[in-house]
């Protein structure tokens, strides 16, 4: 664990616990699907993950609109830092879906209105972490992203939709589509609660990366303020050595 | 038992990714930490050499 971050003990063992049980109901307690047989059982982590993608998508709308009007640097914080989190999570329901296609559908992957929206989302929010690396200035950064962050959303419920919308192969959603058996809701419930609880530490995780890369900014600019105020070269970036100051003070 | 393997390299992956990004995260915050660290080694240090500054 790096320094500087303080490991919630409490909520890491809660977790932990959560996703032990998750693993065990998902394996041995829910019930034998009659016509896929054990690979339907990826489907209890493969469509949590993208409910918790979902999730921390709507977080990075709800921040970058609490951004565009509130312009306090956390909800930029947040919202990049939720955003990773939902590209993490989708990378899991890209990387899960081909798995449970193979067996089912022979095919690893089809370009049909589902998997095309979804892998279009991933994308969109891959750029939206790219486009930050693009913008130099921090404020500019905040505002442009926000303003993709906003427009990337708009993909979500087209994802979700998409299965009334048009034909496609890929089963029918949990919620307002073909249902479930009621056997199968405890422990997709659970994994689902284990992913949310990863997804929530990461979450926590990541905001303090961001948290800390904002003040290395401040206090780099106070150091190189200081430096030039008392005759020092300007204090170097990049964390791997100590800067010099032989011959610099006057 | 059919598919056992394509189950347990799903279920793998699913972990996988999420401790390598947990890692990935760990040393991106060390390595801030670090750059922090010696920021304000160096501005007490341009501070107690310029008296008033």
């Amino acid at each position: 664990m790096a320094r500087g971050v303080k490991t919630p003990w409490l909520s890491t063992l809660l977790v932990a616990a959560l996703i032990g049980g998750a693993g065990y109901a998902a394996l041995f307690l829910a019930p034998a699907e009659r016509t896929m047989g054990l690979i339907q059982r990826i489907f209890y982590f493969h469509v949590p993950s993208a409910w918790a993608g979902f999730v921390a998508f709507g977080i990075t709308f709800v921040a970058c609109i609490a951004y565009l009007v509130k312009r306090a640097p956390k909800w930029d914080w947040l919202a990049v830092s939720a955003a990773e989190m939902g590209v993490v999570f989708f990378t899991v329901v890209l990387v899960t879906g081909p798995i449970w296609a193979k067996p089912v559908w022979g095919i690893w992957w089809t370009w049909d209105a589902r998997l095309t929206s979804t892998f279009v989302l991933w994308v969109l929010y891959l750029s939206y972490l790219v486009l930050r690396t693009l913008v130099g200035d921090a404020e500019r950064r905040a505002v442009v992203s926000a303003v993709f962050g906003v427009f990337a959303f708009l993909d979500v419920p087209l994802v979700y939709l998409s299965i009334w919308f048009w034909r496609t192969q890929h089963p029918q959603p949990v919620i307002g589509g073909g249902g479930m058996d009621r056997h199968m809701w405890p422990p997709f419930l659970l994994c689902w609660a284990a992913l949310l609880g990863v997804m929530v530490l990461l979450l926590r995780q990541r905001y303090r990366l961001e948290a800390l890369r904002h003040e290395v900014q401040e206090i780099s600019l106070t150091a190189d303020f200081a430096a030039s105020q008392g005759g020092f070269s300007p204090v170097p970036r990049g964390g791997s050595r100590v800067p010099s100051l032989k011959g610099a003070a006057r | 038992m059919k598919n056992l393997e394509s189950l347990m390299a799903a279920y793998l992956l699913v972990w996988a990714v999420f401790f390598v990004y947990h890692l990935a995260l760990g040393r991106r915050i060390a390595r801030l930490q670090t750059e922090l660290d010696l920021l304000k080694e160096r501005l007490k240090h341009i501070q107690d050499s310029v008296p008033g500054l």
